[in-house]
Parts: structure tokens; sequence; C-alpha cells
């Protein structure tokens, strides 16, 4: 694996929560990813996305019939402040397997359609081409509503 | 407001070699969608060459510039 030579290297890996007892927020988050094997933040619901790029980052895993857990950040603005604080990752929706960011909509769409999405969640690819499903599973990420 | 042609120039300015097709999404100048190849992307994970190129924004990511949808790779792909 590699590294990113611009980080810092005193960084640790792994912020363990209970060294930030004042801060319960980012706590919440990073036992929530520790919880949930598969877990997307993301705008909105899985039922009812409120952006067009978390309705893709769904719509792919739900290609997939993966289970995942889903977090609304749009209730409390501070769910997306500590969780990009955490993960160094300025944009939602953001995917975790197995407590690592596997990445946004562009790199999950991206791994569905090489199959490396099914790999890392563990499931069945699709059996149809990736090009030939990518018009039904990945809707176009911006709904009319977003271009006001 | 960014322009598409800002977001390129800067792209390319900070990342070493890199080449930088910019789009803007909705014409509303806050939607991009950036095509970036550079050799410094070389050995690092999607996650860290993505990485890369919003840290040239910082901040702006999420705020002036909405939405900065990335595709990188290390050599232009034919």
């Amino acid at each position: 694996m590699s590294h990113d030579p611009q980080s810092p290297p005193s960084r640790p890996p792994e912020p363990p929560a209970e060294s930030a007892p004042e801060n319960p927020i980012r706590a919440a988050i990073a036992g929530a990813i520790d919880e949930n094997a598969v877990l997307l933040f993301m705008k909105g619901t899985p039922d009812q996305p409120a952006c067009g790029f978390s309705a893709r980052t769904v719509a792919a895993l739900q290609a997939l019939q993966a289970p995942f857990a889903a977090v609304d950040v749009l209730p409390d603005p501070r769910i997306r402040q500590e969780l990009s604080a955490l993960s160094n990752w300025p944009t939602i929706p953001q995917l975790f397997v197995r407590g690592e960011l596997v990445g946004g909509c562009d790199i999950v769409t991206e791994m569905y359609q090489s199959g490396e999405l099914a790999q890392v969640l563990g499931v069945e690819a699709p059996q149809s081409p990736p090009e030939a499903t990518e018009a039904e599973v990945a809707p176009r990420p911006l709904g009319i509503e977003n271009r006001l | 407001m960014p322009t598409a042609e800002e977001i390129k120039r800067r792209i390319e300015a900070a990342i070493p070699q890199a080449k930088a097709d910019v789009q803007d999404y909705t014409g509303g100048g806050d939607h991009f969608q950036a095509t970036v190849v550079s050799p410094a992307f070389a050995g690092l994970s999607r996650i860290e060459q993505h990485r890369l190129v919003y840290r040239v924004f910082g901040e702006e990511i999420g705020g002036p510039i909405h939405a900065l949808s990335l595709r990188t790779e290390t050599e232009p792909q034919l």
C-alpha cells in the first residue's frame, strides 16, 4: 500500500474515539464506521436520496444487492464536518467498507463498472456487462431540481 | 465563481505534468467534472489520487465548488 507523500507522517492511522470525549459527534461517526461492515454516508436516505451523487452511489450498491447501512448527513451540518475531518475526504457521499473509506460517487461508480466493487463487497458481480447496465443503474447525477 | 478554465489551470499548476480536461457540468459554475492525467498518480490508490486533486481546492470543495466529479489516470486513455 502506498502512502501520500504530502500527508503528515505523525498522523495516527486510527484516532481512538475515547481520546475525544469532547467530540461526541465524531465519536458516534467513528463508532458507526466500526460497527457497520458497509456504511454509506449520504444526503437523504436510500429511498429518498437528496442529491444525484448520493442517488447514484445507492444505485450501484442496490444493483449488486449488497446490504448496507446509511447515514443521512443533512439533519446536522456537524456530521458532514466531522466526517470529512475524520476521513480526509471533502465530499458526500462516502462509502466505508470494513472501516476503510472506499470512495465517493466517482470511485464507487468506476469500481462498480470494473467489477471491483462486487469484489470489495464480497458479492456476485452482475451477470450483464457493466456498460450495458450503466444507463439503468447509474442515472445522471444531477436532477432538474439541482440545476436551479 | 470559478470557471472550468480556471479549475483546469489550477490543477495543471499544482500537480506535476498534469493535463486536465474540465467541464462545467451544469453551466452554473459550481458543478464541475474533471479528467486529470498525471504521472504523479502512479502508485497511488484512487482515493489518494483524488485527494491530490481535491487538495488543490481545499475548502472551496463543498463551498463555491459544490461538486467536482473526478476521473484520474496515470496515462492518457485512448
